[in-house]
């Protein structure tokens, strides 16, 4: 199997993306925080530093909760996406 | 005000489904939410269930519920950069109903299992989000969900590791990354008869094979396959705090553990179907919540129930289990009108009678004992480095194993170190 990145294993999932976003993160507060541990604990990749900036897409979420559990500043505003919307794993 | 409920279970996993099954079989009016557009499009797990707790419910379950394969093998290997050392235990016993465990997709098990409480006579509520609990005082008296008011006598949360339920209730703070593995998983396709061929199986069975080694770079976890009728579920679980510390994604991790050359063989020509992501509770006894209060009882994975001893990692029968105490005391409950706080101390008493806490209680120094990195490097590397030097026919005049042995551990762990690791073994495990 050649590897794939993220983006493209997400692509395979089955999602119903609402246009509302769930995960709200407080962009001031990530700007004092240096250890952006989210970046890491996101299995999805949706947190990226982009010019010294943590930003966030909500679209590709897998609904693990990772990122609430890790920032230490309680930054991030964790929510599950409305019923109906979000990740539909068809396997699991 | 719409119609009470005598029971409110929310989240239809194997917690919730045993829970609302139990209670509809005893005639309670019961309500099951899931948030998901059906029972399972939230949910996944590695990929096997083990022991009775559903026999038990359902004789002959496995002639009705989409089971993947029952597993005849369980494989245990050891991996470096470019070795492997392995341990494979098959019986025929486990090929023989009732079966021992089985290979299981969350997507359609839990469709039937939340069928199975359908059937009962619970209502199913699916695509509905539990988003607030109703209170009476200082009682738990239903829940709003969907903009909507839905009273109960009592709530069930049995709503996941994240359970929003038991933190609005007070009953649990803040996780610690420690106490969480993150788990993902790759669901990949590949004909039948090459499934089979690849890891020698017949017909239905199935192995479970698990791994520790160089691919988690140091970090706490393993990596497993479990072999479906017509996909592999390969994935790896890993301590969450130290991903962070060590700044690594685990699907980095999973990368690395497919790119293992015993890997890219048995995954050859595999096409990617899913990939997926859950939380598994691993504190044991010490990240368990207050499971219970006026009017509100919590159960499986939101109650942290699972079992980790090194060898096993099962959440399924726990949250099987704590569902069906749950609903037990609610009957109970039911029958005096009493769903207060004292009432429910049922709860508890029983998951004490159970195996549930009394595992736990077994295991409780599990969790940190396998937090060693030393489980996870330097002992795979011995491990893998002996079975090196023992095989390896240079045409130079052999040494005794010990000598061998003391080559390969010297520089890497000392003698007094190993020694302390066995007692810390023996003492936890």
């Amino acid at each position: 199997m050649k590897p794939k990145s993220i983006e493209d294993k997400l692509a395979v999932n089955k999602y119903d993306i609402d246009k509302e976003r769930h995960i709200q993160i407080q962009e001031d507060i990530c700007a004092t925080c240096e250890a952006h541990k989210c970046r890491f604990a996101c299995p999805a990749d949706c947190f990226k530093l982009r010019e010294g900036h943590i930003t966030f897409s909500y679209e590709g979420c897998l609904e693990c909760g990772s990122c609430r559990i890790v920032c230490e500043k309680e930054a991030v505003k964790w929510a599950l996406p409305r019923a109906g919307f979000g990740i539909c794993y068809l396997f699991g | 005000m719409s119609q009470k409920f005598d029971a409110i279970v929310v989240g239809a996993g194997p917690a919730g489904c045993a829970c609302g099954l139990h209670l509809a079989k005893a005639g309670l009016e019961t309500l099951i939410v899931e948030r998901g557009k059906f029972a399972g499009a939230k949910n996944m797990w590695g990929g096997a269930f083990y022991g009775p707790s559903l026999y038990q419910l359902f004789p002959d379950f496995w002639e009705e519920a989409p089971v993947e394969r029952y597993i005849t093998k369980h494989k245990y290997s050891i991996l470096t950069e470019d070795a492997s050392l392995s341990v494979d235990f098959t019986t025929q016993k486990y090929g023989k109903p009732p079966y021992n465990g089985f290979a299981v997709l969350r997507s359609k098990f839990d469709r039937w299992f939340a069928a199975k409480a359908e059937q009962a006579g619970a209502i199913v509520a699916t695509g509905l989000e539990a988003e607030d609990l109703l209170w009476e005082g200082n009682a738990v008296a239903g829940i709003r969900a969907g903009g909507d008011e839905l009273p109960a006598s009592v709530v069930v949360a049995c709503d996941g590791v994240n359970s929003i339920l038991a933190e609005k209730a007070g009953l649990r703070s803040k996780i610690s990354p420690r106490d969480i593995k993150q788990g993902v998983k790759e669901v990949i396709q590949l004909p039948r008869q090459l499934i089979e061929q690849r890891f020698n199986l017949y017909g239905e069975e199935g192995i479970a094979w698990e791994f520790i080694g160089s691919f988690s770079r140091g970090i706490p976890g393993g990596a497993f396959i479990y072999t479906n009728k017509e996909s592999l579920s390969v994935g790896i679980v890993v301590q969450l705090s130290t991903l962070t510390e060590k700044e690594i994604s685990a699907n980095d991790l999973l990368e690395g553990f497919k790119r293992h050359p015993d890997m890219e063989n048995l995954l050859a020509d595999g096409q990617l179907a899913e990939y997926s992501a859950h939380l598994v509770p691993v504190g044991g006894k010490s990240m368990m919540p207050t499971l219970y209060t006026d009017g509100m009882l919590v159960a499986g994975d939101a109650a942290g129930l699972t079992l980790t001893t090194g060898l096993v990692l099962e959440g399924a029968n726990f949250a099987i289990t704590s569902g069906k105490a749950a609903a037990e005391t609610v009957i109970r409950a039911k029958k005096t009108g009493d769903f207060s706080k004292q009432s429910l101390t049922r709860y508890p008493e029983l998951l004490e009678q159970s195996f549930v806490m009394k595992d736990l209680k077994t295991f409780k120094k599990a969790p940190l004992l396998l937090e060693n990195p030393r489980f996870y490097s330097q002992y795979p590397e011995l491990a893998c480095d002996m079975a090196e030097k023992i095989f390896t026919n240079d045409g130079k005049q052999r040494k005794k194993f010990w000598k061998m042995f003391r080559k390969s551990q010297r520089g890497r762990i000392s003698l007094w170190q190993m020694i302390h690791d066995l007692f810390r073994i023996k003492r936890a495990i």
